[in-house]
């Protein structure tokens, strides 16, 4: 009765996940033909070259490429989500006091996660353009649009304004859910603000945190509409694995842009899967009463421990 | 404990289906095209309804001649499937409907430059000889219509490069002809930048962002000095002495400082800010800046004080690379006939006529560049037919996409120093080599 129940759920999964990931596996091990008959007209249809796709990617001429994508994806990754984790706890805990303005503000700091992320690039385009308003500001003539190490920062700038609100809203949301009691036992014991925040908040909040922050974490990995719109498409100093299989598939290499996709996709599954193993991100939310209890008792620990 | 365990393999069972879903959203590639080839001869049969698959027309002309044809037409209608403004979406969209073989496209509005790659690949139908007054086509437009010297689309409208000038300043400085050579036109630099009025203007900037431009600019530079990038049997013809002054007259540019430093970050938009801001004395662009620099609304410090004629070149006056637009028909259309027929009446000397009335876009028929009324309006467009007179299409190649990615990289590396010019042609002769030999 249960495996009939779920069904409409798995066909949907089927459809929708596993089709394509296996279309997409298939398609890689396959290379267009290249070149032209007599009169001119592209030889049509595809050739089986196995492994190929991978082998010319990790080894072959372009490989430098791809190992500067990787890296780039990774940079950018790492970064920005240590970036946006810091600053987005910073809003929840500024957003999580009661003050006048504080519905405003919530409202306000999620404007820049609101706004679609091409929208974004475009508008942080033209303030990093050569005569634009962060040149004005810091008074330097510093070519952000162009290559280096520049470029990299305004991608890191762009995507920290935008997905920092994020991570804030569902910490506020973990912390929300922080009984005041806690507070109060802590502050009867008389430790001080950071003390809290130490002992209280931060271990309370962790289930909710691990979550954004892996959550942030797939996103980023993928990342592409920010540095294809901000600096521009074939731009080495950003260009990511996303940008790379964009750029197969937009001159016809569906193979090799589908062996740039399972291999963007092998990454972020063990980038996800080593995150889960060594941080314990509690994603399905764990319906058991053990965690439930567990948390209590922290809880209790933790008030314990910060009044002391 | 077991119950844990479970949870965990879920956990990480739906992180990976998540990743999956993620991952693959962006890159559902369509399978093998199959072997099916659209009859490439055979005659234009079936009439009806059919779409005109174009980007956007905020003029409202192109609106305005579908409308004109709908009213004669009542059973032959013509719907407008727009597409986005970017023209690497256009294609990617125009190609995915030929990759399914879909008949819903009947009408494709291409950029000159994707006429090789279309009818190479079968995607557009070659159009009948006698369907269009070729012979009364500016030329080189009716040539960026033909591959392998089969017609297969209309010529729309066109487009060539310009180069703006400020008359004030060349006025003040004594220099009453616009230059015909880059020695003329640095000479008229040096002359208006010892004036005290030029503080802060720089020399010359055209589109060096690594983007199409950069493609159109370096190629113009290479016809230019008098080059060409492919030679007539479509062989790479980069490592020659023409292209290295080509590539040196804009990397000694940005050296010297004749090119501003920040030109590096220019598509066509920043360059029309920087010339209509006047810092600027020359600037290479198309004809569509024309309207905003002479705005008198206050919005233009230029206004009234700037030129324009054909761009410069090493000897003489440079060669114009060929932009625009060309009308085709879909391999997969239904009503063949009728989409011929709108073709043609699409891009008739009336309707060319009746959208000059909404629309800047250069129309192809020469006469119209002469015409006192429409040159009342558009007074560039004198310059602009010379500068089309010996405009070259660019590289009219199969995988264009790879080619200019390839121009791009390897010019932008020498642009910004990272490769000298020597090695930037080396390299991009042995990369177009490897493109064109497929």
């Amino acid at each position: 009765m249960a495996t009939l129940l779920l069904s409409p759920t798995f066909i949907v999964l089927v459809l929708v996940i596993v089709y394509p990931l296996l279309s997409a596996v298939y398609q890689s091990l396959f290379s267009a033909e290249s070149g032209l008959d007599a009169d001119g007209f592209v030889v049509e249809g595809e050739s089986f070259v196995g492994l190929g796709n991978y082998a010319d990617i990790f080894a072959g001429a372009e490989s430098g490429r791809f190992y500067n994508a990787l890296w780039n994806t990774t940079f950018f990754t790492f970064v920005t989500v240590a970036l946006e984790t810091v600053i987005g706890v910073a809003f929840a805990v500024a957003m999580n006091r009661a003050f006048k303005g504080r519905a405003f503000l919530r409202a306000a700091i999620l404007i820049p996660w609101a706004i679609p992320t091409a929208v974004s690039g475009l508008l942080w385009r033209w303030i990093f353009q050569s005569n634009g308003i962060a040149n004005d500001l810091l008074n330097t003539q510093v070519l952000w649009t162009a290559e280096g190490f520049a470029a990299q920062v305004a991608v890191i700038i762009a995507e920290v304004w935008k997905t920092a609100p994020f991570i804030g809203l569902l910490v506020l949301a973990g912390m929300q859910l922080i009984p005041e009691e806690v507070y109060e036992a802590a502050k009867l014991d008389g430790a001080n603000a950071w003390k809290q925040f130490v002992s209280i908040t931060l271990p309370l909040v962790r289930p909710a945190l691990l979550v954004a922050v892996l959550f942030r974490l797939l996103d980023a990995l993928r990342m592409f509409d920010l540095p294809f719109v901000l600096i521009g498409p074939r731009k080495s100093s950003v260009e990511t694995l996303s940008i790379l299989a964009w750029d197969e598939s937009n001159q016809l290499q569906y193979g090799t842009a589908s062996a740039f996709a399972i291999i963007l996709l092998v990454y972020v599954a063990l980038i996800a899967f080593v995150f889960i193993r060594v941080l314990g991100a509690d994603v399905v939310g764990d319906a058991d009463k053990q965690a439930e209890k567990a948390a209590r008792k922290q809880a209790a620990r933790a008030a314990k421990e910060a009044g002391r | 404990m077991m119950q844990r365990r479970r949870d965990r393999r879920i956990v990480v069972g739906l992180a990976f289906a998540a990743a999956a879903a993620i991952t693959l959203t962006a890159c559902s590639g369509s399978g093998s095209s199959g072997g099916s080839t659209p009859a490439a001869e055979a005659t234009l049969e079936g009439t009806g309804p059919i779409q005109y698959v174009s980007s956007p027309d905020a003029s409202g002309a192109a609106q305005a001649t579908i409308d004109a044809w709908n009213a004669e037409h009542p059973d032959e209608q013509v719907t407008w499937v727009e597409l986005p403004l970017d023209a690497d979406q256009q294609r990617q969209q125009m190609v995915q409907n030929a990759q399914v073989e879909g008949s819903s496209y009947s009408v494709l509005n291409l950029d000159v430059v994707w006429t090789s790659e279309f009818a190479a690949n079968r995607w557009i139908t070659p159009l009948p000889e006698d369907a269009l007054p070729v012979d009364e086509l500016v030329p080189a437009t009716v040539e960026a219509a033909s591959y392998r010297d089969t017609l297969y689309g209309a010529p729309y409208y066109t487009d060539g490069a310009l180069l703006y000038s400020r008359t004030d300043l060349l006025t003040a400085a004594g220099v009453t002809a616009p230059p015909e050579t880059w020695a003329e036109m640095q000479a008229a630099c040096d002359a208006v930048l010892a004036l005290p009025q030029a503080a802060g203007v720089s020399c010359y900037a055209g589109q060096f962002d690594k983007n199409e431009g950069l493609t159109v600019n370096f190629s113009e530079a290479v016809a230019s000095a008098g080059g060409s990038l492919f030679d007539a049997e479509g062989k790479p013809t980069v490592d020659t002495p023409e292209a290295l002054t080509a590539l040196e007259f804009l990397v000694d540019g940005f050296e010297s400082g004749m090119i501003p430093r920040d030109a590096i970050t220019f598509q066509e938009e920043q360059g029309r800010q920087a010339f209509q801001e006047g810092k600027l004395v020359f600037l290479r662009n198309w004809p569509y800046i024309y309207k905003s620099l002479s705005a008198t609304d206050g919005s233009s410090s230029v206004s009234g004080n700037f030129g324009v004629s054909a761009i410069p070149g090493e000897d003489g006056p440079g060669v114009s690379t060929l932009g625009g637009r060309n009308i085709a028909i879909s391999s997969y259309a239904e009503n063949k006939a009728t989409a011929l027929e709108f073709i043609a009446f699409f891009t008739s000397r009336e309707q060319e006529q009746e959208r000059l009335a909404l629309s800047s876009r250069a129309p192809v028929f020469p006469e119209f560049f002469e015409d006192q009324t429409v040159t009342a309006s558009y007074p560039y467009l004198p310059t602009l037919l010379t500068s089309l007179d010996n405009a070259q299409p660019r590289p009219k190649v199969v995988a264009y996409g790879a080619t200019t990615a390839a121009i791009q990289d390897e010019i932008y590396a020498a642009l910004t120093g990272d490769k000298t010019p020597d090695a930037a042609l080396a390299d991009l002769q042995t990369k177009l080599t490897e493109i064109t030999a497929g």
